[in-house]
């Protein structure tokens, strides 16, 4: 390869997404996030400028830790991509709300479909190749402004590629919308399974706390809910996680709610929890935790700053980024659901951070 | 209606286009109306129309009027 060329990601994506021990994936991975740097370098004149501040990554650090890592705001203050601005399909921006800068994400043709392929590859794994029928905690009009849609929008959107008869469980006014609900149940009670998908907060104000107020149940027992987005705004509102899985299985039925963890600026390697309640990375990314004092990486059960590496972006360099999460690494290869890779738990946000992310954008009439 | 027929109208209502548009320079995104939100209208139209359940991959990889004909096919639907 040159640095002229992308990495070919071909050979990963025919691999188990959880199927590589340590040692394999290190080699895979760290030759990947290698060649990115240099594409980046050789791209995004940026980001060169950087690498020549920062020194290259820090000497004393060997394998992920040694990739050159960028702090996610940088996406806020900078344009940074690397390929040409015509060759950009699609832009992705966060958090838009009350005067806050967003991130913009560019993403041209190739990187779009890849990110599209990884993130068919991990839904594979919770829902099978089949798509099922879909019902998404929100409102359509998430959707209305097509120029520029929230990453609300832009995250319903992609998920929907892996449902069929894509329905919203909210009205415009964001009130739920039981007879639409109801009618979709009933035209689809011989499917086997319903992918349920919405955010973490939306899930909570908008479908389960109006349940309880009506006093009513949504036969929901074969769905498979899939959220994320934060646990900021439901901890401010005081609801664990564990609350809010029984009240979910209380109202809904719903036994299988699955949680994950990702952001816009890597958008299709996300992280998905397993039967345990843990986040996974899968062979397309990696976690690594840093002392946010000195960003020294820390072991395993130590909570730190979490640094997500992904393969998928080309188009910006925005393969190893410096998160505002704060995490804890838990293990690896070791989880009892048999998933290699590290799996890890996302705690609050950092404190100085200011509120960004999917879900917790949407602010809630009181 | 032929399936052609079928298939040319989707395009045309989906993305607002005259059918003489329809060739194999129409690819994804070269209108303003063939975006995510419109090709997923588009799939879900032809899904109907043909009775069909496109598999993840070739929702993705769906991404000219041409090569839809040709991922229509593995579905035995023959526009």
């Amino acid at each position: 390869m040159t640095p002229l060329d992308a990495p070919d990601l071909s050979d990963l994506l025919t691999l188990p997404p959880y199927g590589l021990a340590a040692a394999e994936k290190l080699a895979c991975l760290g030759r990947i996030l290698d060649e990115l740097t240099h594409f980046h370098r050789a791209h995004c004149p940026a980001y060169r400028r950087m690498l020549e501040v920062l020194g290259g990554g820090a000497p004393d650090e060997s394998g992920l830790a040694a990739i050159p890592f960028l702090p996610v705001r940088l996406f806020k203050d900078m344009e940074l991509l690397s390929v040409e601005r015509d060759q950009v399909v699609k832009t992705l921006t966060s958090s838009g709300t009350s005067g806050q800068a967003v991130s913009r994400i560019f993403l041209d043709r190739a990187t779009a479909a890849l990110q599209s392929k990884v993130l068919a590859r991990l839904m594979g794994d919770l829902l099978g190749q089949q798509r099922h029928p879909m019902l998404v905690i929100d409102t359509p009009s998430v959707l209305k402004d097509r120029a520029a849609f929230s990453a609300r929008g832009a995250g319903i959107l992609g998920f929907s590629l892996f449902g069929r008869d894509v329905t919203y469980a909210l009205d415009d006014t964001m009130q739920l919308d039981l007879p639409r609900i109801e009618a979709f149940l009933e035209k689809h009670r011989e499917a086997p399974t319903l992918f349920v998908f919405g955010f973490t907060f939306m899930v909570w104000r908008h479908l389960v706390q109006p349940l309880a107020a009506l006093g009513r149940r949504l036969p929901l027992e074969r769905g498979v809910l899939l959220h994320g987005g934060g646990w900021k705004k439901l901890a401010d509102a005081a609801v664990a996680p564990a609350a809010f899985r029984s009240a979910l299985a209380d109202h809904c039925g719903l036994q299988r709610v699955v949680d994950y963890y990702g952001m816009v600026e890597q958008t299709g390697s996300i992280y998905l929890a397993c039967e345990r309640g843990h986040l996974h990375a899968p062979i397309f990314s990696d976690i690594l935790i840093r002392d946010p004092r000195d960003f020294a990486v820390l072991p395993a059960g130590r909570s730190g700053l979490i640094e997500v590496l992904s393969v998928l972006p080309q188009s910006y360099p925005g393969h190893a980024l410096l998160t505002e999460d704060l995490g804890t690494l838990l293990g690896e290869d070791d989880c009892l659901c048999g998933r290699l890779g590290r799996y890890f738990s996302v705690e609050r946000r950092a404190p100085r951070a200011e509120p960004r992310g999917c879900s917790d954008t949407y602010a809630a009439p009181a | 209606m032929t399936a052609r027929e079928t298939y040319t109208n989707i395009f045309i209502e989906s993305f607002g286009v005259e059918a003489g548009a329809l060739n194999e320079s129409f690819v994804y995104q070269c209108v303003p109306s063939w975006d995510s939100v419109g090709h997923m209208s588009m799939i879900a139209a032809l899904e109907d129309a043909f009775d069909i359940a496109l598999e993840v991959d070739d929702i993705v990889d769906f991404s000219s009027f041409t090569k839809g004909i040709e991922i229509l096919a593995k579905y035995g639907v023959t526009v």
